[in-house]
């Protein structure tokens, strides 16, 4: 059983009801304990559909997806969810919830209709919240809290689950970088205690940098996948988002930096391909300095 | 705990209280006595007979009620939502007013039965209608579904009472006023067989629903068996609104206002926004029967217009009041 993939996709197809065209399509995915898996892609391309099928919120048309080695179907709601926490991309909050509320939710799975919170519940809310940097905020209603602290919230809620593995939706999609980097730091941190993290995400130097391996999805199909190295080449990113781009380094891992497409971008992109990272303002690049 | 201790409380203080106040102006001890045996054959009859039916049809009409209004707000997402919103209330019209006009209403228990069998008559067409559109139940699907068959009914009420003579009119008027005059044991005694099951059940989805209030795919990923729990609740909520209403009539604003003001003094866990609206509900429309049998005795005001006249000031007072809705 340990040698079992947390997750593993074959032949993930899914259409929606009038798409004119598969959103996912023959996908095959398998998430090795204890890495972190970032899927990527453009717009469009079936990330946010394949996470649902991975987590049984859509059926496929076509294909299965198993946990632990054993069909989705004939796992019983709960214990998915004391396997895997969530987090989606926005929900809406209606109700003036505070923080602790909001995240004792993560209990459901291990409490049901009934029990009482114990000692255990207790102590797993209060790990969530400490991990979160919550603490402070716990009588506080959610809906006073900033986006970033807002989504660390949903975060703990899915740590106080106590999950062996991660799931998230572009978490950071209205985060700012700080934002962003610190829950990439705690998921890195996460990673390294050992829980698998599957990450969607539009980032893809953030990925990159701290995913293990990449999926890069293009029309519901897998163009790459892999480490970072064999994923993010300018062959490949060029290819999926038709878009001109170089590659540069940063961590040892590769970073890809759109270019301008104009008239003073035509027919060659600026710098020499492995030059490292050009930014807009350095003095390297005559255009940028030409326009202020 | 506490609250709801207070609550029962409540709703204990203000039985006696209505069982001692009518037509015939009972002193408290008088009302203890008839309990107790020691009273007159009058008092007893008065007390037991006809007015401690009649207060336990308010509790459990009112509790019900409120107890549907609460979880239709928390499956429907939405704060409008009250137990009449699924139609279940027009086909129970249509089935009574039926009766009424076709002058079936001189026979026992055919009103109730007619409007019950309209409810659940509803009740299944809106669910299908709104299973058919998708492979689960949409809520949103449900909602729409609920509101045209309700407007449907509407239209056919309208048409029976362009049939009826003056006498049915008025009285199929009444019926969809809401009352609670028609009250013996029987009626209070059926009631209770639905809304007390239907109570456990809700009560044990509470959790479930405090997850679904902020979204279904959240709820589904935090272990909610989602469809179940909004299939239980839907049928069980609407069969509670069937069985109310085929009691009492359309007593409005008890569903929509009950459980916001729970919501908005206590938060809304409804492992307690549930058993505090079955308490809250059951008393306010305790209360509201009791001033509408005394405040023109011996003639008697209905219900629905009390309910709606206290409560609709009331709600407008919590809207102003609301922080978020």
């Amino acid at each position: 059983m340990s040698d079992a993939a947390v997750l593993r996709a074959r032949g993930l197809t899914f259409r929606y009801p009038h798409g004119d065209r598969d959103a996912v399509a023959a996908v095959d995915l398998d998430v090795a304990p204890g890495e972190m898996l970032a899927l990527l892609g453009p717009n469009g391309s079936g990330k946010s559909t394949l996470l649902r099928l991975l987590l049984g919120a859509l059926g496929p048309d076509a294909g299965d997806v198993s946990l632990f080695g054993r069909a989705l179907g004939e796992w019983r709601r709960e214990d998915v969810a004391r396997e895997v926490g969530v987090v989606t991309q926005a929900e809406e909050m209606a109700f003036p919830l505070t923080v602790r509320e909001l995240v004792a939710m993560g209990r459901y799975p291990h409490l049901g209709a009934w029990r009482r919170e114990g000692s255990a519940d207790r102590a797993a809310i209060a790990r969530a919240l400490d991990r979160c940097g919550l603490t402070g905020l716990v009588n506080r209603s959610v809906l006073e809290l900033s986006g970033g602290e807002r989504q660390r919230a949903r975060v703990a809620r899915a740590l106080a689950q106590e999950p062996r593995t991660l799931l998230l939706d572009e978490p950071t999609a209205s985060l700012d970088i700080a934002h962003e980097m610190s829950l990439f730091e705690l998921l890195a941190e996460l990673r390294n205690d050992g829980v698998t993290i599957v990450i969607v995400t539009h980032n893809l130097n953030i990925a990159a940098r701290y995913a293990d391996r990449l999926v890069l999805l293009d029309h519901g199909r897998v163009a790459a996948a892999g480490v970072p190295d064999r994923v993010l080449t300018r062959e490949i990113i060029e290819a999926v988002y038709h878009w001109p781009v170089t590659i540069g380094r940063e961590d040892g891992a590769p970073q890809v930096v759109p270019q301008r497409r104009g008239p003073q971008a035509d027919g060659q992109l600026p710098g020499p391909p492995d030059s490292g990272v050009s930014l807009p303002g350095d003095s390297a690049s005559p255009e940028s300095t030409a326009r202020e | 705990m506490m609250r709801l201790v207070l609550l029962a409380l409540l709703a204990l203080a203000a039985s006696v209280f209505a069982l001692s106040v009518g037509a015939a102006g009972l002193p408290l001890g008088d009302v203890l006595d008839a309990f107790t045996g020691a009273a007159d054959p009058t008092t007893r009859t008065i007390v037991l007979e006809l007015r401690l039916p009649r207060v336990a049809l308010a509790l459990v009409a009112g509790g019900g009620l409120a107890l549907a209004g609460a979880v239709f707000q928390a499956v429907l997402r939405n704060a409008l939502a009250e137990p009449y919103v699924l139609g279940v209330a027009g086909g129970a019209a249509v089935g009574a007013v039926a009766a009424v006009v076709f002058g079936l209403a001189v026979i026992p228990g055919v009103v109730q039965l007619s409007a019950l069998a309209g409810a659940i008559g509803a009740m299944v067409l809106v669910l299908r209608i709104a299973l058919r559109v998708g492979r689960t139940l949409d809520t949103r699907v449900l909602l729409l579904a609920g509101v045209v068959v309700g407007a449907f009914f509407n239209a056919v009420i309208l048409l029976l009472l362009m049939l009826a003579d003056v006498e049915s009119f008025r009285s199929a008027v009444f019926w969809m006023m809401g009352s609670l005059a028609g009250a013996n044991w029987r009626t209070a005694g059926l009631l209770a067989l639905f809304v007390l099951p239907s109570i456990v059940v809700l009560l044990a989805l509470a959790r479930a629903l405090n997850l679904l209030a902020i979204g279904e795919e959240t709820a589904l990923f935090l272990g909610a068996r989602v469809e179940r729990v909004k299939l239980v609740t839907y049928f069980v909520a609407s069969l509670l609104v069937a069985a109310a209403v085929s009691a009492c009539g359309v007593i409005g604003f008890i569903g929509l206002i009950v459980p916001h003001a729970v919501l908005l003094a206590w938060g809304s866990d409804h492992r307690l926004l549930l058993p505090a609206s079955v308490l809250g509900g059951g008393t306010f429309l305790l209360l509201a029967d009791t001033a509408a049998r005394s405040i023109a005795a011996p003639a008697e005001l209905p219900v629905g217009v009390i309910t709606a006249l206290v409560g609709v000031p009331i709600f407008v007072l919590l809207l102003r009041r609301s922080p978020s809705l």
